[in-house]
């Protein structure tokens, strides 16, 4: 098993910020088009965490235009060019799939004060 | 050049391309292995190279297998296989083979034992349909009638039924090396290979 952790430790990326459920993060993420590459925003709460070496992902869920979008990232994939981390939410849980239920003022989450 | 080698298997991950593609990849530490035995034409009747793989304590190996590896002068092996060459010219006794053999790119085709399943049913076995889970049904994973009656008043050959399934050896041919790691030994398939982590598999190399 060594020879894994070696080999994924290459991969795995150690530059992006660190940030955990309820925060809300802006994910910007390299698209190709072409020939052409563009970077494309992706802005909205962390609602989980999946931990694991190279596997490592992580799920955005923002509301647009009234729909609820969520996307799920692969953290150590180099498609994503940045992580900007806007606001440490207080949550008192890992997985944030209530918020799924709850619109409007009742999906806010309080800012964490430290 | 010889075009096989034999490794163990040391589990999956996965690997990033460029563009983000995920690849799967099975690791396979190969070699080094060492050449106990060239057989010939003129005098086995066939060309071949034997080769030993892991290293196995001196107080382990019987006397006449040590007979048999004094000429290498490498000790003994846990694992020792065979692999059929055109040519044995260019090879000596105690030669190493390492990863070397292999390039990013190289078709391979990887044969090993299969998982071990024990005695299996024949929806796991054979991939029957099996019989309804609810509304009463008293039939969930039975394999049914086994044929006709008074003719031939026997169940035909080759019926497929429950037994042992698995720990049988498999190939998989065509895989293609990701990469390969020199001073390690290591190489990376795109795909999977037969067995658990940890068993033989003899890797041999497919497009020349």
């Amino acid at each position: 098993m060594k020879a894994i952790e070696m080999l994924e430790k290459e991969q795995m990326r150690v530059d992006l910020p660190p940030f955990s459920p309820g925060d809300k993060v802006r994910v910007y993420s390299r698209i190709k088009e072409g020939d052409k590459e563009r970077i494309q925003v992706f802005e909205g709460v962390v609602i989980r965490k999946r931990k694991g070496n190279t596997g490592a992902t992580f799920t955005v869920r923002k509301i647009s235009y009234g729909v609820g979008v969520e996307k799920i990232f692969p953290f150590h994939s180099p498609t994503i060019d940045k992580i900007k981390v806007i606001s440490k939410g207080k949550v008192r849980r890992a997985r944030l799939y209530y918020l799924r239920k709850l619109r409007g003022k009742a999906a806010r989450l309080k800012e964490k004060t430290t | 050049m010889i075009k096989g080698i034999l490794g163990k298997k040391i589990g999956m991950t996965r690997v990033f391309r460029d563009n983000g593609e995920s690849v799967p990849v099975s690791v396979l530490e190969v070699g080094p292995c060492y050449i106990i035995q060239i057989k010939r034409v003129d005098k086995e009747g066939y060309n071949a190279i034997q080769i030993g793989f892991q290293p196995k304590k001196d107080k382990r190996i019987n006397k006449p297998l040590s007979g048999h590896l004094k000429a290498a002068g490498k000790g003994g092996f846990n694992f020792i296989r065979e692999i059929k060459v055109d040519d044995v010219d260019g090879f000596e006794l105690g030669q190493e083979i390492s990863s070397e053999i292999f390039n990013a790119g190289d078709l391979v085709s990887v044969r090993g034992s299969s998982k071990g399943r024990g005695f299996s049913g024949v929806v796991k076995r054979w991939g029957f349909s099996g019989g309804g889970k609810t509304h009463g049904c008293r039939s969930h994973k039975v394999p049914g009638s086994l044929g006709a009656s008074a003719t031939p008043s026997r169940v035909m050959k080759e019926k497929k039924l429950p037994g042992r399934m698995g720990n049988e050896k498999v190939t998989v041919k065509n895989l293609r090396v990701f990469d390969v790691v020199k001073e390690k030994n290591l190489i990376l398939l795109k795909g999977s290979v037969p067995g658990s982590r940890g068993s033989l598999l003899e890797v041999k190399i497919s497009n020349y």
